[in-house]
């Protein structure tokens, strides 16, 4: 395997060894079982990885997009799947961004150390997917803060976090004078919801913990709303370009888990007296994924730099989404049939991983929704909706 | 108590090694480079060590060029305290890294010192006696763990077939092979700390080397296998094979 260029080569071997712990086989029974990995995030957590992107002064890694992603992607190339916890590195962003002080002094330090999880980001509802200004969960003023009722769906994580951000509307969208506003972000604390939230799990093609919520007169004080009421959906952009980010890399680890093992396997695996490897039916498309995934990982660094400058990076972030998940499913089928029969068989972790992968594509945000963005954002062509 | 850990930079094991054109080194192109895993044992060694005890110093210790810092950065971000970098030229010739790093030690005057029983490039065993010798002090070799009792350090050797119980005093030298503990892996803030923490670089005059290395070669290739028949009928015929022909009965 050739090397990649970058300056993050310890945090990267460090993030490899913690993985070597959890071999294929965790995976495997986790994936059986459909439960959480506990152990994997504790640790994980307690070594300070998750909280690489919290300042230094609120007991955090204090550093850049750059070295969250390199934790991430390499989570993923181990052969792991880092969408257990992914979500402690972006929803923070919110927090941390738009939160005031006295917010991120009470919840930071406790997210740093990983006594608190903050892995749940409810906007999706079944009404409104990526349609998010039409989202019906309602906040209405009572006295010290604010009683909020609605559904959510494809929540996922929450059952393993004890705080989430939530968007709800404040102001009827009726009532606005752009469909972007009157929406508010709320911290919630889980611990306190009590029957206020109803979870239902929703079962999946993978191992992924995604819920639906059923939201009953919530009551969440004052001092949890995020930022300015009313401004709520620009609070939760900046998180959404960070997962963006965030996921792209986990799509490159992926992309290169797949591009090392069918590479291993190929030069292994002898049919008609030579390595199938030696047939460019078996190299091109593997080659062709790693090409995908280089090209991948360039522009992701392109929106990292964008991010960690503080400046608009939207165009960037959801095209390095696009390109990274394309590359991991490219790569994800290239593992498969270079596995041939083996790849479908459970011990050798490939259709795990392959399910995965996919879900990318779609999530968090559909690819054709960055093609739309593209489209009538970045190129300014006529808006289909 | 004052622990100097030495640790060398490597070609990682999983770096396919492939012979350079001059026939004599090998390319270093697209070679990734690790500290040395017996080294890592002996880091890690140390750094248990002190927090049994609870008071004591891990500095590590590199001979090589600007690269080699990386190699010390990884021992600081594992928990050592301090790194020095002596630099020169790494030669095949243990005896002259061993009294570079020797002078080193003079200078320092730790307690105990650490090096892994080989390092994986080379694998000549040749630096921690060589070290010991010139220092003057006792030296244990392949030692698994070992553990501070009164002012000495009692080391289990893994021999053939047992266990060695080595009691050796302090000032020592211990090389150390792999042993119950895995190297810890360095947490975020280990790594974080490690950029904070001193890494002095000093130039040093290696003695010349006198020994040249004339030629590498790749291990043979694996000869292709032969199917000898199937079942018990076959046994007779691998017998007078193994007998005759690899002579391993």
């Amino acid at each position: 395997m050739p090397t990649d260029r970058d300056d993050y080569e310890q945090l990267r071997k460090a993030v490899r060894s913690l993985c070597a712990r959890y071999p294929e086989e965790y995976w495997r029974k986790l994936d059986r079982d459909r439960a959480y990995p506990e152990d994997f995030v504790q640790e994980l957590t307690e070594a300070g990885f998750l909280g690489a992107l919290i300042p230094e002064e609120y007991g955090g890694g204090g550093l850049g997009m750059g070295e969250a992603c390199a934790i991430l992607e390499e989570i993923n190339r181990s052969g792991a799947n880092a969408a257990a916890c992914h979500a402690q590195m972006y929803t923070m962003g919110t927090l941390l961004r738009h939160g005031s002080e006295e917010q991120k002094r009470r919840w930071l330090p406790g997210i740093a150390e990983g006594r608190l999880r903050l892995q749940a980001f409810a906007v999706t509802e079944p009404d409104a997917g990526s349609d998010t200004t039409r989202i019906s969960t309602r906040a209405r003023r009572v006295d010290g803060g604010y009683r909020i009722s609605g559904k959510k769906i494809f929540i996922s994580r929450v059952e393993h976090s004890d705080l989430m951000i939530l968007l709800a509307r404040t102001t009827p969208l009726e009532e606005v004078e752009k469909k972007t506003r009157g929406l508010s972000a709320f911290l919630v604390d889980l611990r306190e919801a009590g029957d206020a939230i109803r979870v239902r799990p929703v079962d999946t093609m993978m191992n992924h913990a995604t819920t639906e919520l059923f939201i009953d007169d919530l009551e969440v004080p004052e001092e949890n709303l995020i930022g300015e009421e009313g401004r709520g959906f620009h609070h939760i952009l900046s998180g959404m370009n960070a997962e963006r980010i965030l996921l792209a890399s986990e799509s490159v680890g992926d992309a290169y888990y797949f591009v090392d093992r069918a590479t291993r396997y190929a030069g292994e695996r002898i049919v008609f007296d030579r390595p199938i490897g030696k047939n460019q039916g078996v190299q091109f498309p593997i080659a062709r994924a790693y090409v995908q995934a280089r090209a991948a990982a360039a522009v992701r660094d392109e929106a990292v730099a964008l991010y960690d400058a503080q400046e608009p990076c939207g165009p960037e972030a959801n095209m390095c989404k696009l390109l990274a998940s394309e590359a991991a499913w490219e790569a994800a089928n290239a593992a498969l049939d270079t596995f041939g029969g083996y790849g479908f068989a459970e011990e050798y972790g490939i259709e795990r991983k392959f399910r995965e992968a996919r879900l990318y594509v779609v999530a968090p945000v559909s690819n054709n929704m960055v093609l739309s963005y593209v489209g009538q954002h970045v190129l300014g062509m006529p808006r289909s909706f | 108590m004052n622990i100097l850990v030495c640790v060398k930079r490597v070609p990682d094991t999983e770096t396919r090694v492939r012979i350079a054109e001059d026939g004599q080194s090998i390319d270093p192109s697209g070679v990734k480079y690790v500290v040395s895993p017996y080294d890592e044992f002996a880091v890690e060694a140390a750094l248990r060590t002190k927090e049994a005890l609870g008071e004591g110093e891990v500095a590590v210790v590199s001979l090589g060029g600007e690269d080699s810092q990386e190699t010390l950065r990884s021992g600081l971000a594992m928990g050592a305290d301090r790194g020095v970098l002596l630099k020169g030229e790494v030669t095949m010739d243990g005896l002259a890294t061993a009294k570079t790093l020797a002078a080193h030690v003079e200078e320092e005057g730790p307690d105990l010192v650490l090096l892994g029983v080989k390092a994986v490039d080379d694998d000549q065993q040749q630096v921690g006696p060589m070290l010991a010798t010139l220092l003057g002090r006792p030296c244990v070799t392949g030692v698994a763990e070992f553990e501070m009792k009164d002012g000495t350090a009692v080391c289990r050797r893994e021999v053939e077939g047992g266990v060695e119980v080595v009691e050796v005093d302090l000032p020592a030298v211990i090389t150390v092979t792999k042993g119950p503990f895995e190297p810890r892996y360095a947490s975020l803030k280990g790594i974080m700390a490690a950029k904070r923490k001193p890494l002095d670089t000093k130039e040093v005059e290696v003695p010349a080397s006198s020994l040249e290395v004339k030629a590498l070669e790749p291990p043979p290739e694996k000869a292709e296998g032969r199917i000898v028949g199937e079942g018990p009928d076959a046994v007779p015929e691998l017998v007078r094979l193994l007998r005759e022909e690899a002579k391993v009965l």
